[in-house]
């Protein structure tokens, strides 16, 4: 199979995306059925041909084709099959066809699953997606073209970096696209609104379920991500601040305050130009974060290899699609004020306030991103911006939410707290501080700890409660609704995340020990004695690994074995040895020979004691189920039926939307 | 003789190897007690490594990080204090290696920034949410009962 | 009129990472400017690396300006600097002083026999330790010492014809201008 033919394949998915981007929109403007129609057709055929320039790609690398330059930088002969796959977007080139894949996965689902959208509208949104992948398809082959050659062929490639040789390679990127892409859905449903000109809100409930999706799985990606890097880069970190890291937060920030949005202005009709310009927020720093990454601006460890060039296009990219956009905001979002009122003390209110702080958070982390960059500009000198900095003013913006969060569920829309409100805040709040007494004296009085119990008893007691009040209040089958039950689980996913990050920040223990065989050492309660170190083979490397037993109380119960792997071309990566649980994960790593060259005397070694680490992402991954639940809601479910009429599982409340504003 | 020479090629040769394979982030250095370490850990936590840009010098496998966490060390055994520390490395390496970027004027946008944000944000949110709820008694006083009527109560 | 803002906003963020793709195209990225030009070089004391016996001090050095190119032998980009160095030390009208960085003594003997040495002499920092005083992170580094000991240039990477003519041949000019 030739590479040629994926070369090919990229360029008629492009000719595809071109049809699909500008006919059916001149269509739409023009009333024109025919060439409305052109946009599921014309979104089938470039899914299927850039699809087969992947598995093209893919094939290239399971067959060690090393005369593609591409496969030959990034694999080589005793790369093992799973990770050749993973390769495929290890890198640049083959990291843009995977986003190509999936903008086309989200286009097609849309085609199908889209069917009840008014025709002119389904035309608008197929078409802006089909645009977008224009950009991406003739950036691949204008730029970075994955089936380059490289003659003459190498005997050998040159390696996958060990760092990406691990299983959270093989969906982080995956997770994290369909996350970053899945939001190109909402944008295009609010650009299809804007030059339509008909501002109903119904095209948000359209909107809502694909947005959430979009959020779960980035969600998801964040974790894996997190999670990877805890796993593999041996020390104990989970989030650095990282710029890359911080280009995929801040789609997520944005992305949480869309969701609430969406909710308010398909419920009440309300904030309707301010969810379409969070629509387009969400989308643009998507893309932002695509150009951070490979336009060479950042130093990071994740960024790709930059070149000028490719940073150029994409910034004219950028301007093109996000300064287009924001210009048909300005020209053509409702000036008018639409749907209904609210009171001061409301739902809507506290979910404006919850926007509020989300999207100055946003703020924040693009500010203190690109600070850097702005020093350089204004000649201030080369200045760092890092967790200090981050970690601070985060976890200042997100107090507020963290306060509001149980009561959402006891608010009204329009007007006032439900008569529960007080009695929910006066619960919620004595078992936080009931919870943090009793943590105080467990923790030794650590401050971020107790108020990590508090927070998260706080958030928790108030989901808890809204639980057990509609089980009671509620006949069987009508007390959780899917969205309401997304909800519930995520908000509950944030009491969880809240105990992983601060209990484990606050009560970690960290020691760099050197240990010869046979040395005990104590830490967080657990001993760890070092037995040696003995070589080892894998499928392509070799390691010095230790062995090191753990006890508690005297009694061994688990052997830890961490690893110094060396990999082709005499690229060294430690293996850290974790032993994962519930409230706490033992992490050992190992260092040095601490005389140099005796590899049987002592070795340096370092040594975690992480207390409820793994709430961190399992909290994450509560409010990734949370978005795919809230997405599958009945009420968002299409039937054959004209968008006009109502179908007949809706609650009640929702006829009332149809015929408003 | 020539086991002098023997000897410092190998030296050289191991000087080489272990510049081939990364020096360490771990480092064990001899702490006077835990309280110590913890200070060391978070102070070299907060310093940026020269030449492994992205990494904290607590994590930096490069020789010249384990230098600098060698020559904090000493200092801390000096009895300076945190801030002391951190200067001597800004007179030498400017402010780039400190991750905590100092507040001064030419910071001032990044640590007041988001606070000037949320407070035009604040505004605004203010601003919609007083004409919403003008609108809403305005709507109770011309059309009594239906502003309560209208809303969904807690309703999904 | 307040919904151009977001649009305004994006053209001030455009334009922020427009120049950064420019600026990233004609400076180093990972070069962070030293803090002691036009301020004191540190004290230093450093055996000579063909003859330990011998320590060299700043005060030794100070009433004429001198270069000081900081250099090891397990520094590529080092082998990529020396041949200008061989073919231009003798222009630069002030003396190369070699600094050997981080290096075995005899790895660094070998490396300039077999490449040529351009230097007037080399001193051995074998530790490192003085290096930090003079806020090098990195090889090679080229220092310009005035007669007082002031640094009044760094070149934070290898000096190449362009660098030579478009900044160090200038700074050195200036030198001369103040101290005929």
């Amino acid at each position: 199979m030739t590479p040629e033919l994926g070369q090919l394949a990229l360029i008629l998915a492009l000719l595809l995306a071109l049809a699909q981007g500008i006919l059916p929109l001149i269509g739409a403007w023009r009333g024109s059925r025919a060439l409305m129609a052109v946009a599921r057709p014309a979104a089938a055929g470039q899914a299927v041909f850039v699809a087969l320039s992947f598995l093209i790609l893919v094939w290239a690398f399971l067959h060690f084709d090393f005369s593609v330059r591409y496969v030959a930088e990034n694999s080589n002969l005793e790369l093992p099959w799973y990770y050749r796959i993973a390769a495929t977007w290890g890198a640049h080139e083959g990291s843009l066809l995977l986003w190509i894949l999936i903008l086309n996965l989200w286009t097609v689902a849309l085609a199908i699953f889209g069917r009840n959208l008014p025709e002119a509208f389904a035309a608008r949104v197929l078409g802006v997606m089909g645009l977008i992948s224009v950009g991406f398809l003739s950036f691949t082959l204008f730029t970075s073209d994955p089936f380059a050659r490289l003659l003459p062929s190498p005997m050998n490639g040159a390696d996958l970096n060990p760092v990406l040789q691990d299983p959270g390679m093989t969906f982080h990127p995956p997770m994290l696209y369909m996350g970053y892409v899945g939001f190109s859905v909402a944008f295009a449903f609010a650009i299809a609104a804007l030059l339509g000109g008909s501002m109903e809100p119904s095209w948000v409930r359209q909107a809502r379920p694909w947005t959430n999706a979009a959020w779960g799985f980035l969600s998801c990606g964040i974790v894996a991500g997190s999670w990877w890097a805890y796993s593999e880069l041996g020390w104990g970190g989970w989030w650095f601040w990282d710029p890359v890291e911080n280009a995929s937060f801040m789609p997520w920030l944005v992305g949480t305050a869309l969701i609430h949005a969406q909710a308010i202005t398909e419920k009440r009709g309300s904030l309707r130009a301010w969810t379409i310009l969070l629509s387009i927020f969400a989308f643009s720093l998507s893309l932002l974060g695509t150009f951070l990454v490979r336009s060479g601006l950042l130093t990071s460890v994740h960024a790709f290899a930059s070149d000028p060039r490719r940073g150029l296009y994409i910034l004219c990219y950028l301007a093109v699609v996000v300064g287009g956009s924001l210009l048909l905001y300005a020209l053509r979002a409702p000036k008018v004020m639409g749907g209904k009122p609210f009171a001061v003390v409301s739902r809507e209110t506290a979910m404006l306030i919850g926007n509020l702080m989300f999207t100055v958070a946003a703020a924040m982390v693009m500010l203190g991103t690109l600070f850097p960059l702005i020093g350089d500009a204004l000649h201030m000198g080369r200045i760092s911006v890092g967790p200090p900095y981050f970690g601070l003013l985060f976890p200042l913006l997100m107090t507020p939410v963290v306060l509001l969060l149980p009561l959402g569920p006891y608010l009204r829309w329009g007007k006032g707290g439900s008569g529960l409100l007080k009695g929910v805040l006066l619960r919620c709040g004595i078992a936080a501080v009931a919870c943090a007494l009793v943590a105080a004296f467990f923790v030794h009085g650590r401050p971020r700890a107790i108020m990590g119990v508090a927070a998260a008893v706080w958030v928790a007691a108030g989901v808890v409660l809204y639980v057990i009040r509609r089980w009671r209040e509620m006949p069987r089958g009508r007390r959780y609704p899917a969205e309401m039950a997304g909800m519930l689980l995520a908000h509950f996913g944030v009491a969880v995340f809240l105990i992983g990050v601060l209990l484990s920040e606050s009560l970690s223990v960290t020691r760099d020990v050197r240990m010869s065989p046979g040395d005990v050492q104590t830490i967080g309660g657990y001993q760890f004695r070092f037995d040696g170190i003995k070589q080892t083979l894998g499928p392509n490397w070799h390691a010095e690994q230790a062995t090191v037993v753990v006890s508690r109380d005297g009694k061994p119960f688990t052997v830890m074995h961490p690893q110094k792997r060396t990999y082709p071309h005499d690229q060294v990566q430690t293996e850290s040895a974790v032993d994962p649980g519930i409230t706490r994960d033992l992490y050992v790593a190992l260092g040095e020979p601490m005389d140099a060259g005796n590899v049987h005397g002592a070795w340096g070694l370092r040594v975690y004691y992480k207390p409820f680490v793994r709430w961190i992402w399992g909290g994450g991954l509560f409010m990734m189920l949370g978005g795919f639940v809230a997405a599958f809601d009945r009420r968002f479910r299409y039937r054959r039926a004209t968008a006009t009429e109502p179908a007949a599982d809706t609650t009640p409340a929702a006829a009332p939307r149809e015929a408003g504003a | 003789m020539t086991r002098r020479w023997l000897h410092a090629l190998l030296a050289a040769f191991a000087l080489a190897m272990a510049a081939a394979a990364a020096a360490q982030a771990i480092d064990p250095l001899p702490f006077r007690d835990h309280a110590q370490e913890v200070r060391f850990q978070h102070l070299t936590s907060q310093l940026r490594c020269m030449v492994c840009q992205n990494e904290t010098l607590a994590d930096s496998n490069a020789g010249l990080a384990r230098d600098m966490r060698h020559k904090v060390f000493q200092l801390m055994q000096q009895g300076k204090t945190d801030a002391q520390i951190k200067q001597y490395l800004v007179d030498r390496y400017s402010d780039f290696v400190l991750y905590d970027p100092p507040v001064q004027p030419d910071t001032w946008l990044l640590w007041f920034g988001p606070f000037l944000i949320l407070a035009a944000g604040g505004i605004a949110v203010a601003l919609v949410v007083r004409r919403r709820s003008r609108a809403r008694t305005d709507m109770a006083a011309t059309q009594p009962g239906t502003a309560d009527a209208d809303d969904n109560g807690d309703d999904w | 009129m307040n919904r151009l803002v977001p649009f305004l906003a994006f053209v001030l963020l455009a334009g922020l990472l427009g120049f950064g793709i420019w600026w990233n195209s004609s400076h180093d990225p990972t070069a962070v400017p030293s803090p002691l030009i036009d301020k004191p070089a540190p004290a230093f004391a450093l055996p000579e690396l063909d003859d330990p016996a011998k320590v060299v001090t700043k005060a030794s050095l100070l009433g004429k300006p001198y270069l000081l190119n900081v250099f090891a032998s397990w520094c590529y980009v080092c082998g990529e600097e020396h041949p200008v160095l061989m073919a231009e030390a003798g222009q630069f009208g002030v003396p190369l002083i070699g600094y050997n960085y981080k290096d075995a003594p005899a790895d660094a003997k070998a490396w300039l026999s077999r490449h040529g040495n351009p230097y007037a002499m080399v001193l051995a920092d074998r530790s490192g330790q003085t290096a930090m005083n003079f806020g090098v992170y990195g090889a090679p580094e080229t220092y310009l010492i005035d007669a007082r000991g002031i640094i009044r240039y760094k070149r934070i990477g290898p000096l190449t014809p362009t660098v030579i003519r478009t900044q160090l041949e200038p700074a050195i000019a200036a030198l001369k201008k103040e101290a005929p």
